[in-house]
């Protein structure tokens, strides 16, 4: 479960402070299916980041499942992110000299989980991205569907409860786009909680729970 | 659980390949340092097992007694009262053939003397010593023969003079069996030294050997310089010198007022030094490691600027900073050991070629400049490579994954 309570986040820009996100108190529990939309400078990347511990609130106070995690250290959060939370990009971030499965690998790698394991996980992953064939390929040989898939896959290996996307589709064409979103939407089925970031506006509709942002605040926030 | 180190070298292996100009540029750069260090030393170490394979030339097993001790532990009461020495004699040296590790003794004295022949002079250096010293110390004759076996406490009338010395007061003419006039004594030549020019400091193509004897009449005095003494065999060196101190102390009522040094023990010093200039051109060469250390460091910033977005990737993966920071350091560890296999195998060859091209000179690298160039190679590349992994570490996850 997500609470932020009271989350400012403060830019310090020359001589003026940009409020990014300005007093945000939200919940979200198991399950949930949340869309995040608003004009560009809104906030959103930044309410995700914070959501995702790449950023730390100015003020007030992130609790997830229970525990305070605004305090935690560098090693804490990491494990957090590792264990908690998986990201999807925009831009996809594969790393260009790794092969698909080894971009999948990488944050089995990083937890020390043993050859094996991973090699089983890398395959079911594959499997449920439809990528099987392409588990050899570098990302310069993958179509931009295929690559996002393949960074959706990465962020569910490690089996995270919270599934945080910033235009997953912004550099896909329609049709990917509908894949990729088939397949975050078929996690959240699961239980993962599923939070996307778009511009597109009969994506957002698609979200069981919507959550609009203007300024940095939260003007509206329903089904 | 933690990351298995197979993992960390894979991954930074599979980085390294990505980045092939780079990466063997840094490889050369280390390498060419691993190599300069290995080759230097092996000239080094071969100039000082050259030295000693010459002082072997020179007559194994010597000893040399001088008077007086140089070695004073503590307070010498025969100094305090203004004593001098008690000089070295004939019968003193004739003394240690008593000893039975001792196979042959040569007395030396030496002096500065004019020396004339048909209206030629010039000063030379006089020699007083026996025939044995031939076999003492190598001498080979270029004509003639050396000073006459015999009672070394009578003086004879032969010399045997140096090759420079005999070009200058004989020219073209035959020398051998013409009389010199060695101060205002007179002897006949009978031998001539082959030529050898300077061995342990003395000259000797530019001196002239006399009976002991007749020196000790020239110069008009009974103390001899030194003593040659030479053991039986490199095993005995040490009784030898033993029994050399006793059988002296106990001929000058036991006051032990004589020096004995070993040829291992000069060699010894210039091995010392020789040991030394090595290791300051291997510590020279390791310079060029440090050069290849800030290399490195360029290489490494531009890399982590590069993967800038990576890092950012990283972390959301969950990598914390310490474990970023060790995934950059193992790439410049793994640059580093591919530096010094090359550079090992560069030199070691390079060392091989010099020893077919010069037989004579026994180059060979010194087991220590091998650990001197790994431990400098990975010791800078660690070094060098801790501020740019530092940096990567410490990057801010939300501004390194909006770069790509
Ligand atoms: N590192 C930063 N330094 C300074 N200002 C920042 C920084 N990151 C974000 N901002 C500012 O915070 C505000 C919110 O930025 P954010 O990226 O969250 O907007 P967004 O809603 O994601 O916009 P877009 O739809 O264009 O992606 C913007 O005004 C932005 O300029
Ligand atoms: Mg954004």
């Amino acid at each position: 479960m997500i609470e932020l309570i009271d989350v400012h986040r403060d830019f310090q820009v020359g001589d003026t402070v940009v409020h990014a996100l300005d007093d945000i108190s939200l919940t979200m529990t198991r399950g949930e299916y949340v869309s995040i939309m608003g004009p560009s400078g809104s906030g959103k990347s930044t309410l995700l980041n914070v959501l995702g511990l790449l950023d730390q609130p100015s003020s007030g106070e992130y609790r997830l499942n229970q525990r305070n995690v605004t305090t935690l250290n560098d090693i804490e959060q990491a494990t957090v992110r590792r264990e908690q939370i998986g990201f999807v990009f925009q831009s996809f971030h594969l790393i260009p000299r790794l092969t698909a499965a080894e971009n999948i690998e990488l944050p089995m790698m990083l937890a020390g989980i043993a050859p094996l394991e991973r090699q089983r996980r890398v395959r079911d992953a594959l499997q449920r991205v439809t990528l099987t064939d392409r588990a050899e390929h570098r990302p310069d040989q993958l179509s931009g569907g295929q690559r996002q898939r393949t960074a959706i896959a990465r962020a569910i290996i490690m089996q995270p409860s919270i599934m945080l996307a910033d235009e997953p589709t912004g550099n896909l064409d329609r049709h990917s786009g509908m894949d990729v979103m088939e397949i975050l939407e078929a996690l959240n089925q699961s239980g993962i909680i599923l939070i996307v970031v778009t511009h597109d506006q009969d994506l957002g509709e698609r979200a069981r729970r919507k959550i609009k942002m203007i300024d940095g605040k939260i003007v509206s926030d329903g089904p | 659980m933690s990351m298995p180190t197979a993992d960390y070298l894979r991954f930074a292996t599979v980085a390294l390949r990505s980045y092939t100009t780079r990466t063997v540029l840094i490889v050369l750069a280390m390498a060419l340092g691993v190599a300069s260090v290995i080759a230097l030393t092996a000239l080094g170490e071969g100039a000082r097992l050259y030295i000693n394979n010459q002082f072997a030339t020179l007559g194994t097993n010597l000893l040399i007694v001088l008077p007086g001790r140089s070695e004073t532990t503590g307070m010498n009461p025969a100094a305090m009262m203004g004593e001098t020495p008690r000089d070295l004699t004939l019968d003193d040296a004739e003394a240690l053939l008593r000893s039975p590790y001792v196979r042959r003794i040569a007395p030396l004295m030496v002096g500065s003397v004019p020396i004339s022949f048909s209206g030629r002079e010039r000063e030379a250096v006089v020699l007083g010593t026996t025939s044995e010293m031939q076999p003492i110390r190598r001498y080979t004759l270029a004509q003639g023969q050396f000073l006459e076996a015999g009672d070394a406490s009578r003086s004879g009338s032969g010399c045997v003079i140096g090759s420079k010395l005999r070009d200058e007061l004989f020219g073209p003419n035959n020398a051998l069996g013409e009389w010199v006039r060695v101060g205002a004594w007179r002897f006949r030549v009978i031998g001539i030294l082959a030529q050898q020019g300077q061995t342990l400091g003395m000259n000797t193509d530019e001196i002239i050997m006399i009976p002991v004897a007749s020196a000790q009449a020239l110069f008009n005095s009974p103390s001899l310089f030194r003593i040659f003494v030479e053991a039986k065999s490199h095993e005995v060196i040490d009784k030898t010198r033993a029994e050399v101190r006793s059988i002296l102390t106990q001929r000058h009522q036991g006051e032990e007022d004589i020096t004995v040094i070993t040829q291992d023990a000069v060699l010894a010093t210039f091995n010392k030094i020789i040991g030394a200039l090595t290791l300051a051109i291997g510590g020279i060469a390791a310079i060029s490691l440090i050069v290849a250390g800030i290399l490195i460091m360029n290489v490494m910033l531009v890399a982590v600027t590069q993967r800038t977005a990576e890092i950012g990737l990283l972390k959301a993966v969950g990598a914390p900073g310490k474990q970023i920071l060790q995934l950059f350091m193992v790439e410049a560890l793994l640059l580093s050991l591919l530096g010094c296999v090359i550079g090992i195998i560069v030199g070691v060859v390079g060392t091989a070629i010099l020893r077919g091209a010069f037989p004579d000179f026994p180059a060979q690298t010194p087991t220590w400049a091998y650990a001197m160039a790994v431990l400098t190679a990975v010791g800078t590349a660690l070094l060098f490579s801790y501020i740019p992994s530092r940096r990567a570490a410490a990057l801010n996850a939300v501004v390194a994954l909006a770069r790509h």
